[in-house]
């Protein structure tokens, strides 16, 4: 509820408004009855038309007058759940804009997007019945009572223990279902993943001739689905004969005794009509409780989720500023990058991703970064523009500690081009001016130029006015995963990361690729993380990874030599008879 | 009319449970017409107090007598209702979905390689679901809602015309502004639908690249644009909801108005002595009731339109012819490994030829490696041997017997088939590996998986070879369950093997894992290879070379060198740094 009290305060009128108006619509239900009984009670006893012409015109009244509270019931509680909800969202982007990668991790963007969609919504939708209703319906209950006590104490008491056998048994009920129902879900499930791998495996589901027995798998837990479904069902159905019961016995209630005041003259027959009318309100009002009561559990459980992603913070602190204050010329070091004894465990993992990795590298350099899957290769070259911190060890970006640097400069500094190629929905343009707003035209193609893609945008139509599509999808997968370099080109970083980013890119794109990036600034230095020994061979250094360890570093030929790994990865793939350059 | 049809349809699914939609429609009648009856009883009773020893006990408890029958009749009525309801819905909708997943099972390849899994999941479970929701609807309201509306209308004639002729006049003046209203809400939400659209899409792409984004410094330009949408929902939104809200609050003022019209009217007609006291307490009670069912049935319709627009969906899947039955005739067969091509024509798409006239002979245990490019079209030539797809002209021949003359169960019976995209099913590691075999003892899986390589891995897995593993391996590593897929096809060992040669999710010392099971699995066996590894490629038999879809060369290694052409220079690109 924390975060969003913080919106539903700028609301406070709205959300005070609109209950309160919704109460005042509920009063005129509730004298409804009362009219009635003195049209039947005064009216038609003393017959006196123009007193019934009145009492019905009171009636067309309040009902206008209702209209209005409502209307403007409406208006308040949709505007400060709406307004909350736009807060809350506001709020949610903001705090996932500064998540690190680690609790990004952890979460999972899946996760995020529902948050940020439908369980939002789920608490729109919620706050604002809430607002509309949680008033209203107990005050109908309540005041239905305390009418019925005004007409006639003895009677009323046949509402005191009505209203709580009714109650009992919609949230018993309800109470009764509700896990009963999460397991229904369960088993839906279960036949939704079964239907997905049906459909995903239905070559090896064909090739193994198997066709029936998953058939007859998803239809045995399809059945299951539906015992279950069919006995929830049978529960819940009990609801309406229940309370339709519960409220004619006790209209039978007050027939019996009301017969017995009349007769006695306590009570005129009108009054009676009112009591009955009270009783059938009640039950409408308690049922809408009882939906109102699913809808705001539901929304609660919504909110939960958000407000576990907002109290998720982020463990990583950068400094302030460093732009002032000590400035570092670029003359000072010669060192680019270093790592001394750096080991990186990520959270919830229970091994090391990296143990005692120690490196330096100069300016201008070129490294090779080299091992299988899991090695640690991505890791290893995360940390540079601090996207993880390393959970021992040091690491000095330009000759400064890397948690020195604040986090703007540090990450111009540093440009990488990651594994999973991302481009967005907008121009080519604009994907390329994401990495820096201030590039000309003439950088922009330069840029394309060394990341292999001028030619293709310059076929396109609108050259770097070319509309991309969402994901790309316009776009051949080559052709992101250039874009994508070419966005990092156009930051002029000092250090380029190419993160296994030619694996979309044909052998010879990638040859001219990594022939073209020699063009760069000379004081420029360049990591590429690659599986395949071509791609680095001709690096300044090469760092081989294995389980997260330095196997090996040297150049390709010094590797080849000392470092049996390197030479199983390279045999590996030009096999043992390989050319030899 | 499309609609029509569907109905037709979803009536005929209906038919096997008839019973018991005919007891839903018997006790909605008893349970409408008990809980008409209350209000007359009611009505009734109270005429019998006039006043101070006015009162007719007698008759009252004999009314009482009668709330009581009817209460219990209309309770047991309800409830069996709402029980058979559920019954039907809840069968129909079973029914759908075990006859999509049968029909998955019959499709044609090219179909579920051209529709995304997504979307059919989707079709088999959430449509289903609505449908489910949307027939249910109507079952419990529709039927009893037009009884409700009949049966209050009848009585209210028969106690007095006049009085019900105010009814029937002014009530159709709450479905004028219900709709009305409606039709500025629909403006609203389908404008609301588009702003909210456009933001998930930002959200989507936003959260996605939450990393390229921050590694970009993007954050403040992202949360800008986010703002703007945001800003813009929040406006649409209000509107939307409150113009929606509007609807019951008029309808109810409507009503209430008719209220007071009856009040009025049935009272001075009661001054003058034409209706009782208690007949206008039925009046008031039924033209608060009677309305309700209006505006019940105008959102059940919609529920209804939207489960038949789902229920044409799920109709469009089953409807798809199913693939080219096997062959009248069409033997079992058991191959010695001896395979031929002749003049084989085949594509995707009439306009895009893809192959054209492949002719191939394989003798007995040759290797056939099939190299080129990413998207080269190595898969095709898969899909034509396994017989996803059919040849479009000429034949492939296994010992010599065109493969369209064998069943297609057999056929796949005679190739064991690992592929870089492992699918594993949810369940253990024991059932994965017999897969193709169900009834292998446990000391045979556990000699295939020694045979793959994986039976040290699954010995350190927490319960072994019970190990239980979810939807495709989640819980695995790539290697892993490549060499569980090995292991799969180790247990069966046909034949002749296709196998796809993983690129490059895998480290070393698995790859020198696979390659030795894989070697293991070939030896003597007429294989097909999609290889990436030099090695693999050199030690083939015969070479495809293939580009975009076409068989460029074929040769061994040798040959192929010496020819100076495409494999060459992929040779070169590849391996030759």
């Amino acid at each position: 509820m924390k975060y969003l009290k913080v919106y539903l305060k700028d609301y406070k009128r709205d959300s005070i408004l609109a209950p309160l108006f919704k109460m005042l619509e509920a009063m005129f239900d509730l004298l409804v009855p009362v009219v009635v009984a003195h049209i039947i009670n005064v009216g038609i006893v003393n017959q006196d038309r123009g007193d019934i012409l009145m009492c019905c015109g009171i009636l067309v009244l309040m009902a206008i007058v209702g209209l209005c509270c409502s209307f403007t019931a409406q208006y308040f509680a949709a505007r400060a759940a709406i307004g909350s909800a736009t807060g809350l969202r506001h709020m949610l982007f903001a705090h996932i804009q500064k998540l690190g990668f680690s609790e990004m991790d952890t979460i999972g963007s899946s996760t995020l997007i529902t948050r940020m969609t439908s369980d939002i919504n789920q608490v729109q939708n919620g706050l604002n019945l809430f607002l509309r209703l949680f008033l209203r319906s107990p005050f109908i209950v309540f005041g239905a009572m305390v009418m019925a006590f005004t007409i006639n104490v003895r009677l009323a008491l046949i509402f005191v223990v009505t209203i709580p056998v009714l109650s009992v048994i919609i949230f018993g009920l309800m109470g009764l279902t509700s896990p009963l129902y999460k397991k229904v879900q369960g088993k839906l499930d279960v036949i939704t993943g079964n239907a997905r791998e049906n459909l995903s495996g239905v070559r090896v589901i064909r090739a193994f001739g198997r066709e029936k027995e998953e058939s007859e798998k998803f239809s045995q837990a399809n059945h299951e689905l539906v015992k279950e479904q069919l006995f929830v069902g049978r529960i819940s159905a009990l609801m309406n004969p229940l309370t339709y019961s519960v409220v004619n016995i006790g209209i039978i209630a007050i027939l019996w005794a009301g017969s017995r005041s009349v007769e006695s003259g306590v009570l005129m027959s009108g009054d009676i009509v009112a009591l009955v009318n009270y009783m059938s309100q009640i039950l409408v009002e308690l049922v809408k409780l009882a939906n109102l009561i699913v809808t705001i559990s539901r929304a609660m459980a919504s909110l939960g989720r958000v407000e576990q992603v907002l109290d998720t913070k982020t463990v990583m602190e950068f400094p302030e500023s460093t732009k002032r204050g000590e400035t570092i010329s670029p003359n000072k070091t010669e060192e680019a990058v270093s790592f001394d004894h750096v080991s990186l465990s990520y959270a919830q993992a229970g091994e090391e991703s990296l143990s005692d990795i120690s490196f330096s590298v100069k300016r201008g350099e070129t490294i090779g970064i080299i091992g299988g899957t899991g090695s640690g290769k991505s890791s290893l070259v995360h940390l540079i523009p601090r996207f993880y911190d390393a959970t021992s060890g040091q690491i000095f970006l330009l000759g400064r500690p890397i948690q020195k640097w604040d986090r703007e400069e540090l990450r111009k500094k540093v440009g990488i081009v990651m594994q999973k190629v991302q481009v967005f929905s907008g121009t080519i343009r604009s994907n390329l001016l994401m990495g820096n707003e201030g590039a000309s035209e003439e950088e922009m193609w330069q840029a394309l130029r060394i990341a292999q893609a001028e030619e293709f945008v310059r076929k396109k139509s609108d050259g770097l006015d070319e509309t991309v599509e969402q994901g790309g999808r316009n776009l051949s997968g080559g052709q992101r995963q250039r874009l994508t370099i070419a966005r990092a080109l156009v930051r002029r970083p000092e250090i380029l990361i190419l993160d296994d980013s030619s694996s979309a890119l044909d052998y010879a794109t990638d040859a001219a690729l990594r022939k073209d990036l020699k063009s760069l600034p000379s004081d420029v230095t360049v990591f590429l993380v690659s599986q395949r020994t071509s791609s680095i061979r001709h690096a300044d250094h090469i760092l081989v990874l294995e389980d997260g360890k330095a196997a090996g570093w040297g150049t390709h030929e010094e590797l080849l030599e000392s470092c049996e790994i390197y030479r199983e990865i390279y045999e590996s793939q030009y096999g043992k008879g390989g050319r030899a350059v | 009319m499309k609609q029509k049809k569907t109905f037709v349809r979803v009536l005929r699914r209906i038919r096997p449970y008839s019973f018991f939609v005919i007891l839903s429609i018997l006790c909605g009648a008893v349970s409408v017409a008990a809980q008409l009856l209350v209000p007359i009883f009611c009505g009734d009773a109270i005429d019998y107090m006039l006043g101070i020893g006015r009162v007719d006990f007698e008759a009252i408890e004999r009314l009482i007598l009668s709330i009581i029958g009817v209460t219990a009749l209309s309770a047991v009525a309800q409830w069996v209702l709402a029980a058979c309801n559920n019954r039907v819905t809840f069968c129909v909708s079973r029914d759908l979905r075990n006859e999509a997943v049968e029909k998955i099972q019959k499709l044609p390849l090219s179909y579920l390689d051209a529709h995304p899994s997504g979307d059919l999941v989707s079709r088999i479970i959430a449509d289903v679901d609505t449908f489910a929701d949307g027939l249910l609807m109507g079952f419990t309201q529709f039927f009893t809602g037009i009884l409700t509306i009949l049966g209050s209308l009848g009585i209210m004639l028969f106690l007095n015309p006049g009085i019900t002729a105010i009814v029937v006049l002014l009530t159709p003046l709450s479905l004028f502004v219900a709709g009305f209203i409606a039709k500025k809400t629909y403006k609203y939400f389908g404008i609301q639908a588009k702003v909210r659209g456009e933001q998930t899409a930002l959200i989507n792409e936003m959260v996605e690249g939450q990393k390229v984004v921050q590694a970009f410094g993007y954050e403040d330009k992202s949360l800008e644009e986010f703002d703007q949408v945001n800003e813009r929902l929040r406006e649409v939104s209000v509107k939307a909801v409150f113009f929606s809200s509007l609807t019951n609050p008029s309808t109810r003022l409507v009503n209430n108005i008719v209220y007071a019209g009856v009040g009025l009217a049935s009272a001075m007609i009661a001054i003058s002595g034409g209706i009782t006291v208690g007949e206008l307490s039925i009046f008031l009670s039924y033209a608060s009731q009677y309305a309700k069912p209006f505006n019940e049935i105008s959102g059940v319709v919609a529920e209804m339109q939207n489960a038949l627009a789902c229920a044409a969906r799920i109709f469009e899947l089953t409807d798809v012819p199913d693939e080219v039955p096997d062959r009248e005739g069409a033997a079992e067969f058991q191959s010695k490994g001896q395979l031929s091509l002749s003049h084989v024509f085949f594509s995707y798409d009439p306009d895009r030829p893809l192959i054209e006239d492949l002719n191939l002979e394989v003798k007995q245990g040759q290797r056939i490696a099939i190299v080129g490019p990413t998207g080269c079209g190595k898969t095709t030539l898969i899909n034509l041997l396994m017989r996803f797809y059919d040849v479009q002209e000429g034949s492939i021949k296994i010992d010599g017997k065109d493969i369209r003359d064998m069943t297609r169960h057999s056929l796949r019976q005679n190739f064991g088939m690992v592929l870089q995209d492992t699918w594993l099913k949810a369940g253990t590691i024991r059932e994965n590996i017999a897969y193709g075999k169900p009834e292998a003892s446990i000391e045979e899986v556990v000699e295939a998986a020694r045979a793959a390589h994986a039976h040290s891995f699954i010995r350190r897995l927490p319960e072994g070879y019970d190990t239980v593993i979810n939807e495709n391996g989640g819980n695995l590593s790539q290697g892993q369950k490549q060499l569980l897929c090995i292991a799969r096809v180790m247990l069966c060992l046909p034949p002749m093997l296709i196998l796809d040669e993983a690129t490059s999710n895998i480290d070393t010392r698995t790859e020198i894992r696979i390659q030795e099971a894989f070697a293991r699995m070939m030896k003597g066996r007429t294989s097909f290879l999609v290889a990436h590894r030099l090695s693999t490629i050199r030690e083939a038999d015969v070479i495809l070379v293939m580009k975009d879809g076409h068989i460029l060369e074929k040769g061994t290694h040798e040959s192929l060198m010496a020819e100076h052409g495409f494999y060459e220079k992929l040779y070169n690109s590849q391996f030759g740094g």
